[in-house]
């Protein structure tokens, strides 16, 4: 249901923006209109997510502590699983978003035997390092489109995504990497039962909707090839402000576009702005030195309290008994 | 209701994994038997003024909730995304990769997959989402949103009560998300209707008037340790006379209640007097300031903060220069992540220097609050204790880090270095089942009572699991902490699990090992055991 949900929400996009610019001519709204709405709205929302969770403080030093702590000069702290530095901080953070470090940590925990063993489990952490870095690529290598004159750097990525040299045109790794490891991430989600179960139609949907760009992209440059002078112009009449839609690009063209806009607008409003919390997260991103300095709560308000004069009140008898030396007679 | 937990080891060992086929927002929370806490009683909500105070039973039908209670949790929570970022922020991104899933010990001990991370969370997410975003309000169930029902209300509870809020999902999560803040707000929108445990409200109430958990009075206190100090004096003929409420004492020392209370914590609080006495260390206890645990963590913030203030209070009160902290874990979590910013600054205490060997504790400057655990391993480090290791012969020992010390500080190797100066025999437990892997004792956060024991012993299940691997091939027989409730709790755990091991405070064998200045020949350990041949024969 879940799944059939939002593979059908993604087939349903693609044939809308086949049938727009196939039957109804709507080049320039799939061309131009949608995409300027889609960048604005995954701009302004992302950055009004991320002023949101800004607008909540932080209380208190929350960091969790996966190493030995800063204590006696002689004894070897962990500065980065817990830092008491900023420079701890970020190498730890630049680990987590760089490598997904925590992720490397997973184990699979199994029951044989009444014996309960951890085994390595670094699937899911090689199939999302790669599904990011690739997408990474990807999206570095599509700056080519925006310009008229293709950067050094974009070449040289290039070049070392294309160095297999396999067929004409000259095949990306990053495209095969991509497409494999969101299909992996899928089947886990179908076939692990515990994972299965968590899964809602808003995990399912992202991973067809950039099943589908990247397929689109796929079928574009190795298969049904679109006028790609035409798709240059066009972008490069987006990024100036000067859109223009330039005749003879094919609709498989038109679709990775509405499903990359479509990506966009998705953005801000799901669990992919995964991509600016991890930053803010603040078991992470602080340092654990909360004895050392002290951490404001700028809401810390004063409570009630029992003081010292109500507790010898109640007890003053037995504590005088007691020999407990007592504040009045 | 109360039918006795009969359940043995091997049945409970047999976990079924595998979820159910239907979905788990149609599947509500089955209340089972022994696997939850009974509800606080209205007289402990009264003492700390606490909302809807009144008897109550989770097992009935009727939870005597007020009118507008959603008005209530929802305003709850409204309130809460403001005030914390955490909870905000792991309220939006997760993945739902499930990379937490297998990493509590509540679901890897029973399967029940609302005990995976990820779940628990959702139960809540649910209620965000459909009141809080705009997909959740449009999409409803595809978006992963649901109504607030007391169908729902219920399941949060049943939950959130059956999480140690241990961090280690929060270990493994690609963003850090930590159940343990989640639960902790959840269970202070529980408590905003009135529905705390009584395990925890008790605790809470006598702690507020009586200064401690266990609700020791001022007279008790000096009762119990005169027993200790009888018993020392037996052991090595040496009587100790430690004060109480003393002005003008260099050092507070605060240690949870517990351990004046039950065995082995008792042992344990005998080993502070010994080394506390050996040092002639200039230092008071508290009869007002007698709890370093904080069962208002598990309750709510600010009653976490009303409990903790006393430390503060008393220290000031005394005039004394700095604090140590006994062992315990959760109090240990309440002082390095929150007492300074709640209570502080103490800027009426000085930076804790110790008076025996000089060292100034850096990494305490601005709390003034040291673990006992730094403070003695500095002293051997320095060599100003006299230790006969060969005293603690008699066992194996390994070391169970606490969740609490070990996610939410990083006091791992100090007491490592205590325990291999005072024992010769010190084996660890498998490599992902110890320091920031570390699993619960599964009676953390206000559990450990006695009518929960079948979700008690699932939870405790892995720990137990990885003291018997080390019990099968290296003879362990003693587990060793530094927490207070894991004393307790894990004596519990092993008597189920893996009955031939015992469970001792780090301090107990510190004692056993201190070499008093003066003291007879021992030939009794703390337990009033006999000491090994070897020392009894010389
Ligand atoms: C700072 C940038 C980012 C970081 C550190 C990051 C990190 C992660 C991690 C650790 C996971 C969990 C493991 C996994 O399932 O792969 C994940 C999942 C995911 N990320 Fe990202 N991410 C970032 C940006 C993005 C972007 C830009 C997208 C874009 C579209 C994205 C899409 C996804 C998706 C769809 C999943 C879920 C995969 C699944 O369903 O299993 N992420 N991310
Ligand atoms: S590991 Fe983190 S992101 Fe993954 S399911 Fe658990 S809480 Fe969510
Ligand atoms: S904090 Fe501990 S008990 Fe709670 S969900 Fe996480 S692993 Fe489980």
């Amino acid at each position: 249901m879940r799944i059939l949900f939002s593979f059908f929400a993604v087939i349903a996009l693609v044939l809308s923006a086949y049938a727009g610019v196939k039957i109804a001519n709507l080049q320039f709204l799939f061309g131009v209109v949608i995409p300027y709405i889609a960048i604005a709205i995954f701009i302004l929302g992302f950055i009004y997510r991320v002023l949101k969770w800004g607008s909540s403080p932080v209380p208190f030093r929350i960091p969790t502590t996966c190493g030995q702590q800063k204590s006696l000069p002689w004894i070897k702290q962990n500065r980065i699983e817990n830092p008491s530095s900023i420079s701890g901080v970020i190498i730890r953070m630049a680990l987590e978003v760089l490598l997904f470090r925590s992720l490397f940590r997973n184990l699979k925990t199994q029951l044989k035997e009444g014996k309960l063993v951890y085994g390595e489990a670094k699937w899911l952490w090689l199939a999302g390092l790669a599904f990011h870095w690739s997408f990474l690529i990807i999206f570095v290598r599509h700056f080519r489109l925006f310009l008229q004159n293709t950067p050094s750097f974009i070449k040289m990525i290039e070049g070392l995504d294309s160095f297999l040299q396999l067929g004409v045109p000259v095949l990306y790794m990053t495209d095969v990497v991509l497409l494999g490891s969101v299909t992996y991430l899928f089947l886990r989600r179908v076939f692990i039962p515990q994972v299965n179960y968590i899964s809602l139609a808003a995990d399912y949907f992202p991973l067809f909707l950039i099943l589908g760009i990247g397929t689109s992209g796929v079928l574009m440059r190795y298969f049904y090839k679109v006028h790609i002078v035409s798709v240059k112009e066009l972008v490069i009449g987006l990024a100036s402000l000067h859109p223009v839609i330039p005749q003879g690009i094919g609709v498989l063209f038109y679709i990775h576009l509405f499903l990359i806009s479509t990506l966009l607008v998705y953005f801000p409003l799901s669990k992919l702005m995964h991509m600016g919390g991890v930053f803010l997260s603040p078991t992470r991103n602080m340092v654990n030195n909360s004895r050392m300095v002290r951490h404001i709560n700028p809401w810390n308000y004063p409570v009630h309290v029992h003081t010292y004069e109500e507790y010898e009140n109640n007890f003053r008898g037995k504590m005088k008994k007691a020999g407990i030396p007592v504040e009045k007679e | 209701m109360a039918k006795k937990f009969t359940a043995k080891p091997d049945e409970l060992s047999k976990v079924d994994y595998k979820p159910p086929k239907k979905g788990w927002m149609d599947t509500p929370a089955e209340f089972k038997e022994h696997t939850f806490c009974w509800g606080a009683k209205g007289k402990n909500l009264d003492a700390v003024n606490f909302p809807n105070a009144r008897d109550w039973s989770p097992a009935e039908e009727d939870w005597k909730l007020p009118e507008n209670w959603q008005e209530i949790f929802l305003e709850g929570i409204r309130e809460r995304l403001g005030k914390y970022r955490s909870f905000k922020l792991f309220m939006d991104i997760c993945v739902r990769c499930g990379a937490c899933a297998d990493k509590c010990h509540f679901f890897i001990g029973g399967g029940d997959p609302k005990n995976m991370p990820v779940l628990r969370a959702e139960l809540l997410r649910s209620i965000y989402r459909k009141y809080f975003t705009a997909s959740g309000k449009m999409l409803g169930k595809i978006a992963g949103a649901r109504e607030l029902t007391l169908d729902v209300l219920k399941e949060i509870w049943y939950y959130y009560y059956q999480c140690t809020e241990c961090r280690r999902c929060s270990v493994f999560c690609p963003y850090g998300i930590d159940q343990a803040e989640i639960t902790m707000v959840g269970r202070e929108l529980t408590n905003l209707l009135g529905l705390n445990t009584d395990w925890i409200a008790g605790p809470v109430a006598n702690c507020y008037i009586k200064g401690n958990h266990i609700g020791l009075e001022p007279h008790t206190i000096t009762n119990s340790v005169e027993f200790f100090l009888d018993d020392i004096e037996t052991i090595t003929g040496i009587r100790i006379k430690p004060t109480f409420n003393r002005k003008g004492a260099e050092i507070l020392f605060v240690t949870p209640s517990g351990d004046l209370f039950a065995d082995p914590g008792t042992y344990t609080a005998m080993g502070y007097l010994m080394l506390f006495h050996e040092l002639g260390l200039d230092y008071t206890w508290s009869t007002y300031a007698s709890e370093g645990g904080n069962f208002g963590l598990f309750t709510s913030n600010e009653m976490a903060k009303r409990l903790n203030t006393k430390i503060y209070a008393e220290a000031k009160r005394l005039g004394v220069k700095w604090i140590i902290g006994g062992e315990c874990g959760h109090m240990w979590r309440v002082i390095n992540q929150y007492m300074d910013t709640w209570n502080g600054p103490a800027d009426f205490l000085e930076e804790p220097v110790s008076p025996i060997t000089g060292t100034k504790f850096e990494n305490a400057k601005s709390t003034k609050m040291v673990h006992i655990a730094e403070f003695t391993a500095d002293l051997i480090k320095n060599g100003k204790l006299k230790l006969d290791p060969s005293r603690n012969d008699r066992l194996k020992v390994t070391w169970h880090d606490s969740c609490n010390t070990a996610r939410g500080m990083g006091i791992l190797d100090e007491p490592r270095y205590v325990l291999r100066n005072v024992c010769n025999h010190f084996y660890e437990m498998p490599e992902d089942t110890i320091r920031e892997k570390t699993f619960c004792c599964g009676s953390g956060a206000g559990l450990n009572a006695s009518e929960n024991m079948d979700l008690r012993m699932r939870g405790g299940f892995p720990r137990a699991n990885a003291v018997k691997y080390v019990r099968d091939n290296y003879g362990v027989n003693m587990l060793a902490n530094i927490c207070a409730i894991d004393r307790v709790a894990l004596k519990t755990l092993m008597e189920y699990w893996v009955p031939d091991v015992m469970v001792t405070g780090l301090h107990e064998l510190v004692g056993n090992a201190l070499v008093m200045t003066g003291e007879k020949k021992r030939t009794q350990d703390l337990r009033l055991e006999p000491l090994p041949e070897k020392e009894a024969k010389e």
